[in-house]
């Protein structure tokens, strides 16, 4: 299909409100993790506003594409996009972490409209994933599976346990996506664990079919989710390059703001930057 | 009790399997490389469509259980105990019981009955772990027709479950025709000595003690606890009533098992004095499973010292 100016332009104004809700959620609950929320937002919305297979009046079809947070730490950015998109009213934002909510520090597929897996303990997403690819295939559904994993997360040994189920049962339905911010909650994963690097042969090596975007570039990462749907018989990995932080400028890049919330000065700013650049 | 007609319950486990591969289309089983061994390797013969075998890898099989699971598929995934609960309680923990998915988890050559394998093998602490967990029945048959009836309830009822067996033969105990109920004991016996109970392998070993100690005019009954959670209440404050001495015996760390499960019953409900019978908080060691239960006083002789006593 083709994608449009104006299609691009819409996606922008979803990521950016996005943000905001974040930056709002994380700030009235006093806690949360804005970086690695901050850095998967677009991503989030390419899938579920242009890419997936999925209803908000029919959350439980079973033919529904499906997601797994891995890293469910970036739950935030989950919920602020799953709300963007219809699946519950962005009201519900605001008890984010908060005691009786159903939006949990770590999303529970049980009491989330659209969320498909918990998650929280970092490395199980990808069997997981691997699981519900499996399952459509077995059914013959076609529905694909997008898993996405943080570049800190990959350092997780069943990572790669899954990698090579992923692989072992060809599973074509199957995108993997790495949130490349390069930084994890001691530092640059560069610094905390070099040897997760080099990304790609890696995951060649494990016998993916590897990408490389810019995680934060709306035309790329269509066109790039366009070219997954069309690899066969074997799994998909799209190694975003991304920014931890992305569009609150004192947030980029600083793993400060891995896991804590803005006060009330700071939120203002955030959200000032936020509103203009949504001008 | 039939002595002569022993099976391992893994074996009853694998052939109940295989047998509800054909009833039910939605069961898919996994195992990490030991089919064989767990006895998953029948229900693969006949339909290899629907088993995985997932290599060495358990962490990665009980998550990919619990994918398979959200999108209504029952999945079975094998393992020896102490890796399917074990190395992959986490996952359990995070990824089954905590989203509540139907996901049954099966771990044999459970306790110090392994044998020759030794202590790293001999699982003792599973029924522990897994007893703890939010959700999770726990399953610890006896014989092979209850293993059957189990595995087929695990098949029909939704929810995390782990079903404990052994590697070790054991002695039939019920005909084909006993009835059970899910979350119900099942009293052998009507004395009022003694109550011993059991689980597992040690059922047949109280039942062999039962028939020796009514020789010698002692009268026990013996109460088979194949459900360790939810646990009979019921049963356990009965029993407590009736009988002057309460014994409960298991191939597993006395700690977190099945004698622990009686002691919160009674604590709680009607408190009253228990032995419990099982490894003492330590690790096991290589040697015949016979030698083993004896030398770590789990079997028909250390039962009646016991009862003695």
């Amino acid at each position: 299909m083709k994608i449009t100016d104006e299609d691009i332009k819409e996606l922008k104004k979803h990521a950016n409100e996005a943000r905001k809700s974040i930056i709002q959620e994380v700030y009235l609950a006093g806690s949360g993790h804005p970086g690695g929320a901050l850095s998967i937002v677009d991503i989030l919305t390419v899938l579920y506003f242009n890419q997936m297979n999925i209803d908000p009046e029919k959350k439980d079809d079973l033919n529904r594409d499906r997601l797994v947070l891995s890293k469910g730490h970036a739950s935030a950015a989950l919920y602020a996009v799953l709300a963007e998109r219809g699946f519950f009213p962005k009201e519900e934002l605001k008890s984010f972490r908060k005691l009786g909510s159903i939006l949990q520090g770590h999303p529970d597929m049980k009491k989330v409209p659209g969320v498909d897996m918990s998650s929280g303990s970092l490395g199980q997403g990808l069997s997981v994933a691997n699981g519900m690819a499996l399952a459509s295939k077995l059914d013959s559904r076609g529905y694909k599976v997008y898993c996405i994993v943080g570049d800190g997360e990959i350092e997780e040994g069943q990572i790669w346990e899954a990698c090579m189920t992923s692989s072992k049962f060809n599973l074509d339905n199957l995108c993997v996506i790495v949130d490349n911010n390069n930084l994890q909650i001691d530092g640059k994963v560069t610094e905390v664990k070099k040897s997760v690097y080099p990304l790609k042969e890696k995951f060649e090596s494990f016998g993916f079919e590897v990408f490389e975007v810019d995680g934060h570039n709306m035309d790329e990462l269509i066109s790039t989710f366009q070219k997954v749907r069309q690899t066969k018989g074997k799994p998909s990995v799209v190694l975003a390059k991304t920014i931890k932080g992305k569009g609150v400028k004192f947030m980029e890049n600083n793993v400060e703001w891995h896991g804590k919330a803005p006060k009330e000065e700071e939120y203002k700013i955030a959200m000032k930057g936020l509103e203009e650049m949504g001008d | 009790m039939d002595l002569n007609d022993k099976k391992a319950t893994r074996e009853s486990f694998g052939e109940a399997l295989a047998k509800l591969g054909s009833e039910n289309k939605n069961i898919v089983v996994l195992d990490a490389d030991l089919a064989g061994a767990t006895k998953s390797g029948i229900f693969a013969k006949e339909f290899p469509d629907r088993f995985f075998d997932m290599g060495i890898s358990e962490q990665d099989m009980i998550a990919t259980a619990a994918g398979l699971s959200t999108c209504g598929k029952i999945p079975f995934a094998c393992s020896f105990a102490v890796f399917s609960t074990g190395r992959a309680y986490d996952q359990v923990r995070n990824s089954v019981c905590y989203p509540n998915l139907n996901v049954k988890i099966c771990g044999s050559h459970a306790g110090i009955t392994v044998g020759e394998d030794g202590g790293t093998h001999q699982m003792l602490e599973d029924i522990n772990l897994m007893r703890g967990l939010p959700n999770m029945v726990v399953f610890s048959p006896s014989d092979d027709v209850q293993t059957k009836w189990i595995v087929n309830e695990m098949a029909k009822t939704k929810g995390p479950q782990y079903i404990r067996t052994c590697r070790a033969k054991s002695p039939k105990i019920y005909d084909e025709n006993q009835e059970f109920e899910f979350g119900k004991a099942v009293q052998i016996g009507d004395g009022k000595d003694a109550t011993i109970f059991a689980t597992g392998i040690c059922t047949s070993e109280a039942l062999k003690a039962k028939e020796e100690l009514e020789k010698e005019g002692i009268n026990v009954r013996v109460v088979d606890l194949f459900t360790i959670k939810p646990i009979d209440e019921e049963m356990i404050i009965k029993c407590a009533k009736e009988t002057k001495k309460l014994i409960s015996v298991e191939d597993h760390n006395i700690i977190g098992g099945l004698g622990s499960a009686i002691a919160e019953v009674l604590t709680d409900k009607y408190p009253a004095n228990l032995i419990r019978m099982g490894i003492k908080d330590m690790f096991g060691e290589s040697g015949k499973a016979d030698e083993l239960m004896k030398k770590y006083n789990i079997d028909k002789d250390a039962i009646i010292k016991c009862v003695k006593e």
